[in-house]
């Protein structure tokens, strides 16, 4: 085994020392000017395998902070009659101490953790820490590049995030609280000081952190696209290319699309907020008073925040879809079934994603029938997400399955993907959504289909090249922990939220004691509260797996150890700045000959058999 | 103390784990690579199978359990027409989703276990196949068109305005933070005008006391409906975003400030009507207190409740009113003994702009024709719905603005 890996590892740099082709990087001897101090190589690196480190850990602080919140909202849903006094330690005046000393969470502070809890998961974890991390280190990487087009404003994103990110953490610490009207920041209430304490300070670092994490988001995109385009290696057409690579370049162009109207749906905000315009704001009588505003629509802004908001979801999903493929595909020892399909696929859901945004404003007051348009397509979007389920299944058929940890949470990814899909038809049909609106039950679809998912794909991710980032393993027995206990721990949070958003409990409710129709849960969200505990304390078992790992983890010993065929398992076991010591490798054939002629894989770079050539037809 | 035994805890956490990782690395280096690998492909295929047999037992099983908590099945049938074939629709959908559910997670979990790595297997090259994947197109594209066809008749049945000539009745609602004014438009039939920035404690709804319209408008502390007529609801909010939400007729429709909407339903059930319902299943035949034996029954107490269901702020979650279904008869004799909030509050105070002249009001009500003790009755009934608003969220920071 040992001496065919040896025996391989030489035919690669034989190969790209026979076909690759020398572009001369490493000509000019003057030390290297991108890692030569700590400064530079750790802080403010323009490698891009840096900087997909640097998102990665950067996601997981945000992950861990958002977790943490959605502990505290959940202790209150679950336990609202016990003593919180046990928190004042950590979070002051808002705990609530009554004459016998009982603490509970004030409702303000609640709001702020949910929806500080969305915003960072939604756009610093799933967004930044998803996409960040895998497009910056695969992009390069499985396309033959020695970095990406302009490093330096991939360095400008990664600190542009970091700085979005310290504005919003600065914001949690504010006296009058941080934001508190939702992740998706309607006004009114969002634009009114008047309306909740968190709408004064706390919104404006909120507008403030988002805008610099859009720019974040453009500069790493207009990164991503032109990289992909234009620097692949000789012979990579668009046709070999990996699903992940299709993945990042179809994200990355929504991205660059939909943000900028976020963006200026903000800047509308911004002025009704400081400059007294009435974009949003019309006829409003609150805190005794009434506003001068007149003619502005609150609904203009959902239009505005949606056209991204729901690309949005797709922002984070297709990197997972990316990464599930690759994974799947190689754990299997399989091509991935149906890779044109796959592709088109990629790019429907791309395309489609900017024509369903008013699904989420069915009963928002627009025209019914503007409604009829966005049932009908949100419904034709399903259908490509089917085809993708259906090809990941036939990926598995007639497989030689791993059960690493990787591919366990690609094969969960497929389990959650299904399921909370498949709500989302509830959900697409506009009749039925004038119910489930704004209930539990979309809480339970969007946290199965997005959350949990694009969280399997991100540890799939992390799991599968883990080995490339650092040279050595994660603990695979600790991955299988941490797999079974999520997998099934987060059913268990998730699953009897449908069973509360059909008997019609609202989401965003502090508590449900003042309903009669909602008090019948108490146990429920006991049961809830105790699982997401449990399972945050899973998660600590990959924290501390992937430190020790860095560090202490197995070496790696070989160049290719998964035996994958991609470009990436063609470098040296830790890639040095521009990732190939000697020439580029070319490229010969896809990115799927698995199990192909009796062979267990062939790389890219090996050139096609004259057998091959024959019959080739990729 | 707290923090220390936090920090205690996580420490050890951390050792156990890393020396579980180490034991299990060290167990690798003795057995081999390969050996653990297979051992690891044998046992965890079956982990996935175990668990989607459970996964699949378990989510039917609670389902069934969490059946007559749920709206659409068991006692909570809809209470309006429309609701019913919403229901239906939401029953086609789980139909069809809950078929492709069970099929692709049995299919899932059954392919990895079946096609687990073995010693000396070999993956089939498949990379794809045309007709087959036409086929899972096409499938999901039929059942979708279904849906939408289904799903937009039914949308396109609940969005009717109402017909002018039927007989039906009007009422508006409008939200603030944090509670609900339910206007009723008296004999006449209109509402009178409304400019927001007349709007102060004693109008909370900013009513043009110079329109003629306004004199016979009631307000409201709870909804009541006659049972079998269409109903139309304007909606309005004050302030910021509301949504007016009554789960077990299947309403919900945003309050927008400046934009009007509406929602018009037909309540087929009356509020004893459904507590009868409900009375049949051992859920609601419980104790309201289970502690108390003289307390009454769930099914007993059970009421129609209006629910905010849209973030406007901290107080959002305790925007209830009550909504009453009752015989026409009785609606009839309880909008009788409703009286016109200018009548009440308004009339012959300073803020009344035919203060001291005399006026005609078509009054629905006998009662609010009385002197000025009526008035002192009425206007408490006022505060008390604003007392409501305040108390119902054991909040001290609600803060209602009426006055
Ligand atoms: C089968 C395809 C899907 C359909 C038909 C669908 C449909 C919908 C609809 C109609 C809503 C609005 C529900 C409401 O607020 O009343 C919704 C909410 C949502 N969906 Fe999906 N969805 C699908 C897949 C996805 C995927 C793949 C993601 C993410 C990866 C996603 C993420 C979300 C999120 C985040 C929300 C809630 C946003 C919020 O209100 O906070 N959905 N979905
Ligand atoms: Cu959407
Ligand atoms: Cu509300």
């Amino acid at each position: 085994m040992a001496q065919t890996q040896v025996a391989v590892q030489d035919v690669t740099d034989q190969l790209i020392e026979k076909y690759g082709y020398d572009d001369h990087f490493h000509d000019h001897h003057d030390g290297d000017k991108y890692q030569s101090n700590f400064i530079t190589h750790y802080v403010f690196s323009m490698d891009h395998k840096m900087i997909a480190k640097q998102f990665l850990i950067t996601g997981m602080f945000w992950a861990f902070i958002g977790g943490l919140l959605s502990l505290v909202f959940r202790l209150q849903l679950g336990f609202p009659a016990e003593d919180m006094a046990w928190l004042k330690p950590f979070f002051g005046k808002w705990i609530v101490l009554n004459d016998a000393g009982v603490g509970t969470l004030s409702p303000e502070f609640y709001y702020a953790m949910v929806t500080m809890h969305g915003t960072i998961l939604v756009f610093f974890v799933l967004t930044a820490g998803l996409s960040g991390t895998f497009s910056n280190l695969l992009i390069p990487l499985q396309i033959g590049a020695r970095d990406m087009a302009s490093p330096f404003l991939n360095m400008l994103s990664y600190w542009f995030f970091f700085l979005a990110g310290a504005v919003l953490f600065f914001s949690l610490f504010l006296s009058t609280g941080a934001f508190s009207g939702g992740w998706v920041a309607y006004p009114p209430l969002s634009a009114l000081p008047q309306a909740a304490s968190g709408s004064g300070a706390g919104m404006t670092l909120w507008l403030l952190s988002l805008t610099l994490f859009v720019v974040s988001v453009l500069l790493g995109g207009i990164n991503y696209v032109s990289t992909i385009l234009n620097m692949r290696t000789k012979g990579l057409s668009m046709w070999r290319l990996p699903l992940t690579i299709w993945a990042f370049l179809v994200t990355a162009i929504i991205g660059l699309l939909s943000f900028p109207v976020l963006v200026s749906g903000f800047l509308l905000l911004f002025f009704d907020r400081s400059v007294g315009t009435s974009f949003y704001l019309s006829e409003i009588y609150i805190g005794g008073q009434a506003l001068d505003h007149v003619g502005g629509s609150p609904i203009l802004y959902q239009h505005l925040f949606w056209f991204l908001g729901h690309p949005e979801v797709y922002i984070i999903i297709l990197p997972a879809m990316g990464i599930v493929s690759e994974v799947l595909a190689i754990h299997s020892r399989k091509p991935i079934f149906g890779y044109k399909a796959m592709v088109f696929s990629i790019l429907a859901i791309g395309f489609l994603s900017f024509l369903v945004w008013a699904h989420h404003m069915f009963v928002s007051g627009i025209n019914p029938y503007m409604a009829m348009i966005f049932v009908l397509f949100t419904l034709i979007i399903a259908v490509p997400s089917a085809v993708k389920v259906f090809n990941w299944l036939a990926t598995l058929y007639g497989g030689s399955i791993r059960f690493n940890s990787a591919n366990l949470f690609a094969i969960g990814f497929v389990s959650m993907f299904i399921s909370g899909g498949l709500t989302g038809i509830f959900l697409g049909n506009s009749a039925i959504d004038i119910q489930l609106h704004d209930t539990y039950f979309v809480v339970a679809h969007f946290h199965i289909v997005m959350g949990v998912a694009a969280f399997f794909g991100l540890f799939a991710g992390v799991y599968h090249w883990f080995p490339k980032m650092y040279g050595r393993f994660m603990n695979e027995f600790l991955g299988k922990v941490h797999f079974w206990f999520t997998l099934i721990g987060a059913y268990l949070i998730f699953w009897p939220m449908h069973y509360l958003g059909i008997a019609g409990v609202p989401r965003r409710y502090y508590s449900f004691d003042n309903f009669e129709s909602f008090a019948h849960f108490g146990g429920m969200n006991q049961f809830i509260t105790i699982a997401a505990v449990l399972v945050f304390i899973v998660q600590l078992i990959f924290v501390i797996n992937f430190f020790y790992s860095i560090w202490y983890g197995r070496k790696v010993k070989v160049k290719n150890p998964w035996g994958a065929t991609t470009l990436e398992w063609t470098t040296p076991i830790k890639p040095g700045h521009g990732n190939w010591p000697g020439k580029i490798p070319t490229i010969h054939r896809w990115s799927y000959d698995y199990s192909k002629d009796g062979r267990d894989f062939i790389s890219q770079i090996e050139p096609l058999s004259e057998e091959e050539k024959k019959t080739a037809h990729h | 103390m707290i923090a220390l035994l936090v920090l205690l805890c996580l420490i050890l956490l951390v050792i156990v784990v890393i020396q579980i990782g180490r034991i299990s690395e060290v167990a690798g280096m003795i057995r081999g690579e390969e050996d653990i690998e297979r051992d690891s492909n044998y046992w965890n295929s079956r982990l996935g199978l175990v668990f989607m047999v459970l996964f699949l037992l378990a989510s039917v099983g609670s389902a069934i359990y969490y059946k007559n908590y749920m709206l659409g099945y068991g006692p909570h049938e809809a209470a309006s027409i429309h609701g019913l074939a919403m229901d239906q629709l939401f029953n086609m959908t789980l139909f069809f989703t809950g078929i492709v559910f069970i099929i692709t997670q049995i299919i899932l979990f059954w392919f990895a276990y079946k096609y687990r790595g073995v010693k000396g297997q070999r993956a089939l090259h498949i990379s794809h196949d045309n007709k087959l994947e036409v086929i899972w197109t096409a499938i999901p594209a039929v059942v979708m068109a279904i849906l939408v066809v289904f799903g937009l008749n039914t949308w396109n049945e609940i969005m009717q305005d109402i017909d002018p000539d039927g007989d039906h009745i009007e009422i508006e609602m409008t939200a603030y933070q944090f509670g609900w004014i339910a206007r009723y438009p008296g004999a006449d039939g209109v509402f009178g005008a409304r400019d927001y920035q007349q709007i102060t404690g004693r109008n909370p709804l900013g009513q043009v006391w110079e329109d003629p319209a306004n004199h016979d408008d009631m307000h409201t502390n709870e909804i009541v409906l006659p049972v079998n007529r269409q109903v139309k609801f304007r909606l309005t909010a004050r302030d910021v975003l509301h949504s007016f939400f009554l789960p077990h007729f299947r309403v919900k429709m945003d309050c927008v400030p400046g934009t009007p909407t509406f929602f018009v339903f037909t309540p087929t059930k009356t509020t004893e009507e459904y507590r009868r319902e409900l009375s049949k299943y051992a859920e609601y035949q419980v104790r309201e207190d289970p502690n108390d034996p003289t307390s009454p029954m769930l099914w007993e107490t059970f009421n129609y409740e209006l629910a905010c269901a849209e973030l406007c702020g901290t107080g959002h979650f305790s925007m209830r009113m009550i909504v009453r279904v009752v015989e026409e008869a009785e609606y009839k004799a309880w909008l009788e003994n409703q009286s016109s909030y200018y009548l009440t509050s308004i009339r012959n105070t300073d803020f009344d702009p035919f203060k001291g002249m005399e006026i005609e009001i078509d009054e629905l009500s006998e009662a609010s024709e009385g002197g000025d003790e009526e008035e002192e009755t009425d206007l408490s009934d006022y505060d008390e719905l604003e007392a409501e608003a305040e108390g119902s969220g054991s909040l001290s920071e609600v803060n209602t603005n009426i006055d």
